[in-house]
């Protein structure tokens, strides 16, 4: 009896799962049915083996997006990219996503108060800027900056190149994927923006270079300070070079990537390293000198290929070079002002407010309305870490100029990545941005 | 050479017209000698030492080949534009019948290393010039950035479009009377794909 009920019990059960296995049956071939009929609708071509579709005109490009989000972008740019495949078909820079006006900023500040505007668009060589509004604010008032503040400023301005460059060292090591690169570049920046903090109190964004000179003297022990992080950095850029230069990975991603020639670069109004990447040695430094820069012994360094590669070592061996005019301007600086003693230009020494009317008057004046500054216009140059730096000035006489135009190299360099990266693959868009180097506060301004 | 604009001087215009029918000294510059002697509009006027060539808005272009071509000016550096509404003093060049905007190109040969200003006045009523960009590829991105903040159009520009500003902008942001903060900020809501 209890073997039947034992018995009875199993049929039950069994006849339970055969009511589940019946309805998963008819679940599964349900589902199979409608699979069937969704795969013969989309398999058709395949299954009867016919050849696929012409697709009229032009093969099919998809538009992609790259950034402004993305990490290897340098901040906030974005490239419109047209792919066909993983072939870039075309390209264009899109920008803007930094504008903040400072143009019209500049036109609301006087000429004492620009510096500090100035200094903030390329961000990454603050001097260079600062050095290019300052000359134009001589031109107009033609004033002579003291041999000191030239070369005082010449020091600044190739202590900023090398934080640029090194900087640069460290972004196009960590867009590549060489992250240890990044470290290393940030080491040694760090070091040479620790300098420029000793001598103008900032790291970054100094307002240090004004017009009629500098903001203050060098600091006592300036030249132990800027020797030894000279021969720190020269250490730096030996193990940059052992670590990248010959290194199979990083030759692969760069040589022969992103050419430019050298009519391309000057039709697109590109300086700077791209434009000596491409064989065509113009560094305004030595074809135009402005500070002291005749004086001083240095090389421009160029290559003939015009690739990604080229543009990296260019601004590998400009950090030797720059290391080479600081050691000279320790050396050669002259004694004397750091800035015009013209009482309506430059604000008078801090002890002499508390014993002199005039003083108190004049610093007051300075720093509320300014000074007035002829009515005219033009245009004055520097070599920024990027290339050509440009500060177009007009003035009506009054304590503010009606026009402040800074033209930044990398707004016009970034037109050249459109053509470098035609017919290269996605990830070399990569490559190529990063060895563009564009600073985006310095494209949006 | 240089007059400062002064309307209460105004009334003496014949005796100056006079003077302008004077020859014009000959351009120390060479290559805006070689302006001047094709365009008879063309304005030599040195400003800080450094060449200025005034011309007018028809030859825009024109100079632009001319340099480019003839000159072996390998490179057009910079287009930028200059709104003078509301100045204080002009700096008025003798021969050049001043006007709201100017546009300005600065031109470099890095062959002769030498470089030249290109400057024409646009009036605000006909806010229209020849674009460049044909000539030096370049100048597109400057072009449209002179469009965008500037409102003037740049006839022949293969992609005239807002560059900085968003491209429902409305208004021209460095026009003087585009006042700043005209615009309050808000945060309003994404206004979708455009």
């Amino acid at each position: 009896m209890n073997d039947f009920e034992h018995e009875h019990v199993e049929t039950d059960a069994d006849a339970a799962v055969t009511d589940a296995a019946v309805a998963e049956q008819v679940r599964l071939e349900r589902q199979t049915d409608e699979g069937e009929q969704l795969l013969t609708q989309h398999s058709e071509i395949v299954v009867t083996g016919g050849p696929w579709p012409e697709v009229e005109g032009e093969s099919q490009t998809m538009i992609i997006n790259m950034g402004p989000q993305h990490p290897s972008t340098h901040g906030v740019l974005r490239i419109m990219m047209e792919l066909d495949g993983e072939t870039v078909v075309r390209a264009k820079p899109i920008v803007g996503y930094l504008h903040t006006g400072m143009e019209k900023t500049g036109e609301q500040l006087t000429y004492v108060q620009g510096c500090t505007n100035v200094t903030r668009m390329d961000y990454a060589s603050p001097i260079a800027n600062e050095l290019v509004f300052s000359m134009a604010v001589e031109q107009l008032l033609d004033v002579t900056v003291p041999e000191r503040a030239t070369w005082i400023r010449m020091l600044l301005a190739e202590l900023s190149r090398m934080a640029s460059h090194l900087l640069f060292q460290a972004s196009n090591g960590m867009d590549l994927g060489a992250v240890s690169m990044m470290l290393f570049g940030w080491r040694e920046r760090e070091e040479v923006l620790r300098v420029l903090e000793k001598v103008t109190g900032l790291r970054m964004n100094h307002n240090f270079v004004r017009p009629g000179g500098v903001a203050a003297d060098l600091p006592d022990g300036w030249q132990d300070t800027c020797l030894d992080v000279c021969d720190l950095v020269e250490r730096g850029i030996g193990e940059y070079d052992d670590l990248l230069t010959g290194n199979p990975i990083w030759l692969e991603r760069m040589v022969g990537v992103g050419v430019i020639t050298k009519d391309e670069a000057l039709a697109l109004a590109a300086s700077g390293p791209i434009l000596r990447s491409t064989g065509f040695a113009w560094d305004l430094r030595k074809t135009q000198p402005y500070l002291a820069y005749d004086q001083v012994d240095f090389d421009v360094i160029y290559t003939e290929n015009g690739d990604c590669f080229d543009r990296y070592r260019i601004r590998l061996y400009e950090i030797a070079e720059s290391i080479k005019i600081v050691r000279q301007c320790v050396d050669m600086m002259p004694s004397g002002d750091y800035r015009v003693q013209n009482k309506k230009i430059t604000p008078p020494p801090r002890a002499r407010i508390d014993e002199s009317m005039e003083a108190l008057i004049h610093h007051f004046k300075l720093f509320t309305e300014g000074f007035r500054v002829p009515a005219g216009e033009t245009y004055a140059v520097a070599e920024s870490p990027r290339g050509e730096v440009g500060c177009y000035m007009v003035s009506d006489g009054t304590g503010k100029p009606i026009r402040m135009h800074v033209r930044g190299p990398s707004f016009y360099n970034l037109q050249t990545m459109s053509t470098m990266i035609e017919n290269r693959m996605v990830a070399d868009g990569v490559a190529i941005v990063s060895s563009v180097d564009p600073i985006m506060g310095e494209v949006d301004r | 050479m240089i007059t400062v604009a002064d309307p209460a001087v105004d009334t003496a215009g014949d005796a100056r017209e006079e003077e302008h029918k004077v020859e014009p000294p000959v351009p120390s510059d060479e290559v805006a000698a070689a302006i001047c002697a094709k365009f008879d509009d063309a304005i030599f006027h040195e400003s800080h030492g450094q060449p200025v060539v005034y011309i007018d808005r028809a030859h825009w272009a024109e100079v632009a080949t001319l340099l480019r071509d003839d000159e072996q000016f390998t490179s057009c550096m910079d287009v930028t534009a200059v709104d003078h509404l509301g100045d204080v003093e002009r700096v008025v060049i003798d021969g050049v019948a001043p006007e709201r905007f100017e546009i300005v190109a600065n031109f470099l040969s890095h062959t002769r290393n030498r470089r030249i200003r290109v400057i024409t006045e646009v009036p605000a009523d006909d806010t229209t010039i020849a674009s460049i960009t044909p000539v030096y590829v370049g100048m597109s991105f400057a072009e449209r950035e002179v469009y965008d903040l500037y409102g003037i159009t740049f006839d022949g520009h293969p992609d005239l479009t807002r560059i900085l500003m968003p491209d429902d902008w409305v208004g021209h942001p460095l026009r003087k009377d585009d006042a700043p903060a005209r615009v309050p900020v808000t945060f309003k809501g994404d206004p979708g794909p455009r």
